[in-house]
């Protein structure tokens, strides 16, 4: 029978389904990070466990380590709770056995940009992290997911996940995305049509043209953002964008073992004719720049369109959210999106700190200067390798000059867990992947949007459409 | 894991749509290295007007007055009525730490985000869902003291005091292991055999995954 790559991938770890018809699934890496496993390590030392497979896990702390100081190691975490935290996920790997990229390690980063970087994540794979932004792995196609932090301490123990499984969901997408378009607009876009809960339960696979010409990063940033649309988890099929991206790194197979692994990872494929329980088809070309306006990612649209009238909508729950939100966020219906004020840019996240967002950002800012009325402008690196090697591009530079603060790698302003948050009130662009209340700070205000149009409204001072820059 | 089997307890209301695990537990209190602690920062932003800490006791926070779980007549309810997607977001296990410590046992929604769903049941929290317009239905009749019985064996909610039943569906293996209270690494560890088989199959067909 015809499988989708969810099947396939979801049989090859398939340890056996038990009577009550839940599946023991069983994982290939557990990454690790200092706030959702310290609960987890504390569970198997109490009752005198090991590690299942201790190769199986690697570990960096990204949530709440400091993007300055960074040379100072653990000193640099000004925050005793935050340091604790940090600290503790160290002497947890050290006593453990567990690989860990530390805080001061060049190698250190955002888990979801470090796992693709070294060669840690491959195709085929099944991955876990207490994080629900695993999903990003999806783009190699990986069976990728975010757990809790229960969950987390079973797979430390058992190198299993008992789970039932997810329905196929199919998101087709044609054409290709205008120049200045990219695939953090064409997410948000999806996002916008499926809500916040229309993939729950499923597996999502983009496929079609407009992905097959998506690099790894643009593919990264889709999968990332599955999580936003209620999937666990997103795929995207192999070819050779991907078996290229691999070649290499560290963690990659070698040799024979490459070869033998490369003719196994081009059968990671949906087959013709494969049942999928949904689809949804879209069309690349009609996507535009993407700007959310409200605090669920659902609430989007494009730059060139107007914050929307809660009094407009037919659905009366879906009207009195947006109705919350548009007070939350202090809009006003039917005002331009373009004149939304800004006073902070991150530029940051497992969604877009890659190495290709870095370079979007700054093609964008030509020769601009950060405008006089943004308090602040950030760009935080995803991983320590992705800084260096922004470095030598002169892409840093080009941050620097233009008023940029260039910082290390973690997650950041994202979720606002270090020092890095907005003020009450304030009004961000964001290239991260959650625009809920108070998630970048207390009372802070975030617009969800690519690095170019981030970019761009950084040197504005408020959202421009960035394919109408020349 | 606490078990649960029945529980009889007022509810309370949250009408809101797509209520996300940053709303549950806000970033600041994630911070900890403990599974408990968390009960007095449930739904932080809106139960407080203002910023907290962790560490800061509810006797030291300006308390938002409006906000419905603040209200006389919810104090010490059990039952959290809420509304679509409830849970999404975040996979942080904190949230249902904190609605557990806080007091609820039961969330009853028309739909939960499925990584919170999953979390519940590691913690003897009860997520049932039930029809849009059973929901809407028990929202109208909340204000005046909506007193539940949940019966997780018969799978029914019940309105005391009414001949209001209704059933509710649950996973079978869920339900087994809320009603024991089992634990889920031990029950997984009685087949390690299998796991060992299977692990042994996987190193063979995809030894490039095996890095000892």
């Amino acid at each position: 029978m015809a499988q989708t790559l969810y099947d396939k991938i979801w049989q090859a770890h398939d340890v056996g389904q038990r009577t009550d018809g839940n599946s023991l699934l069983y994982i290939d890496l557990q990454l690790l990070h200092e706030v959702t496993s310290p609960q987890a390590f504390e569970g198997l030392q109490l009752a005198d466990r090991p590690l299942w497979r201790v190769t199986a896990n690697l570990a960096t702390p990204d949530h709440n380590v400091p993007t300055t100081d960074r040379d100072k190691g653990f000193a640099g975490i000004t925050d005793e709770i935050a340091l604790a935290q940090v600290v503790t996920l160290d002497e947890n790997c050290k006593k453990f056995g567990v690989q860990q990229f530390e805080i001061n390690d060049p190698r250190q980063g955002i888990v979801h940009v470090v796992g693709p970087e070294q060669g840690a994540t491959l195709p085929g794979m099944t991955i876990v992290c207490g994080d629900s932004h695993t999903s990003t792995h999806g783009a190699f196609a990986a069976l990728a997911q975010g757990i809790g932090t229960s969950e987390v301490e079973h797979v430390m123990a058992t190198q299993c996940l008992v789970q039932n499984k997810a329905k196929n969901f199919a998101i087709n997408v044609s054409g290709s995305l205008a120049p200045g378009v990219t695939a953090k607009d064409l997410v948000l876009a999806i996002i916008g049509r499926l809500g916040t809960a229309g993939a729950t339960g499923h597996t999502i696979e983009y496929r079609g043209a407009a992905i097959r010409e998506l690099s790894m990063e643009a593919r990264m940033t889709l999968c990332n953002m599955a999580i936003e649309a209620g999937a666990r988890a997103g795929l995207v099929a192999v070819d050779d964008t991907t078996i290229e991206y691999i070649a290499g790194r560290p963690f990659a197979p070698k040799g024979e073992q490459w070869d033998q692994a490369v003719a196994y990872w081009r059968t990671l494929v949906s087959d013709d004719g494969a049942d999928f329980d949904q689809i949804l088809e879209l069309d690349a070309s009609q996507v535009a720049p993407q700007v959310t306006w409200g605090t669920s990612p659902e609430m989007v649209s494009g730059v060139d369109q107007q914050v929307p009238d809660p009094q407009s909508m037919s659905d009366a729950v879906q009207a009195e959210s947006a109705r919350l939100a548009l007070d939350y966020m202090g809009l006003e219906p039917e005002q331009p999106i373009t004149g939304i004020k800004l006073d902070r840019i991150f530029i940051g996240s497992c969604t877009n700190a890659r190495i290709e967002d870095l370079r979007a950002a700054a093609a964008v800012i030509g020769g601009g200067r950060v405008a006089d009325t943004i308090k602040q402008a950030l760009v935080v690196p995803g991983s320590g390798l992705v800084k260096a090697q922004a470095e030598k591009e002169g892409l840093a530079q080009i941050f620097i000059d233009a008023g940029f603060e260039w910082r290390s790698a973690g997650c950041s302003m994202c979720l606002g867990m270090n020092p890095d948050q907005l003020g009450n009130g304030e009004h961000c662009a964001s290239t991260s992947n959650r625009n809920f209340e108070g998630r970048q700070g207390y009372g802070g205000r975030t617009h969800l949007v690519s690095p170019a149009m981030a970019a761009a409204a950084a040197v504005a001072g408020h959202f421009v459409d960035v394919r109408e820059l020349s | 894991m606490q078990a649960f089997t029945v529980l009889e307890g007022f509810a309370a209301p949250l009408d809101r749509a797509n209520v996300d695990t940053d709303q549950i537990i806000p970033k600041q209190y994630l911070k900890s290295i403990k599974r408990t602690g968390f009960g007095d920062y449930l739904f932080d932003a809106w139960r407080f007007t203002d910023p907290g800490k962790m560490g800061m006791t509810p006797n030291e926070r300006a308390l938002n007055r409006e906000f419905v779980l603040n209200q006389p007549q919810y104090q010490g309810a059990s039952v959290l009525l809420a509304r679509d997607n409830f849970g999404c977001g975040s996979s942080r296990e904190h949230a249902v730490w904190a609605l557990q410590e806080y007091g609820f046992r039961v969330v009853i929604a028309p739909s939960f985000a499925d990584i919170f769903f999953g979390n519940c049941f590691k913690n003897g929290v009860l997520p049932v869902a039930l029809d849009a317009e059973i929901v809407d239905e028990l929202f109208a009749q909340v204000a005046e003291g909506l007193q539940l019985r949940v019966d997780l064996a018969a799978q029914t909610v019940t309105v005391v005091g009414s001949d209001s039943v209704f059933e509710f569906h649950v996973d079978s293996a869920l339900k087994q292991k809320m009603l024991s209270g089992m634990d889920d690494i031990d029950m997984t560890l009685a087949e390690r055999a299998l796991i060992e088989d299977f692990e042994a199959q996987h190193r063979q067909r995809q030894p490039w995954l095996f890095r000892d």
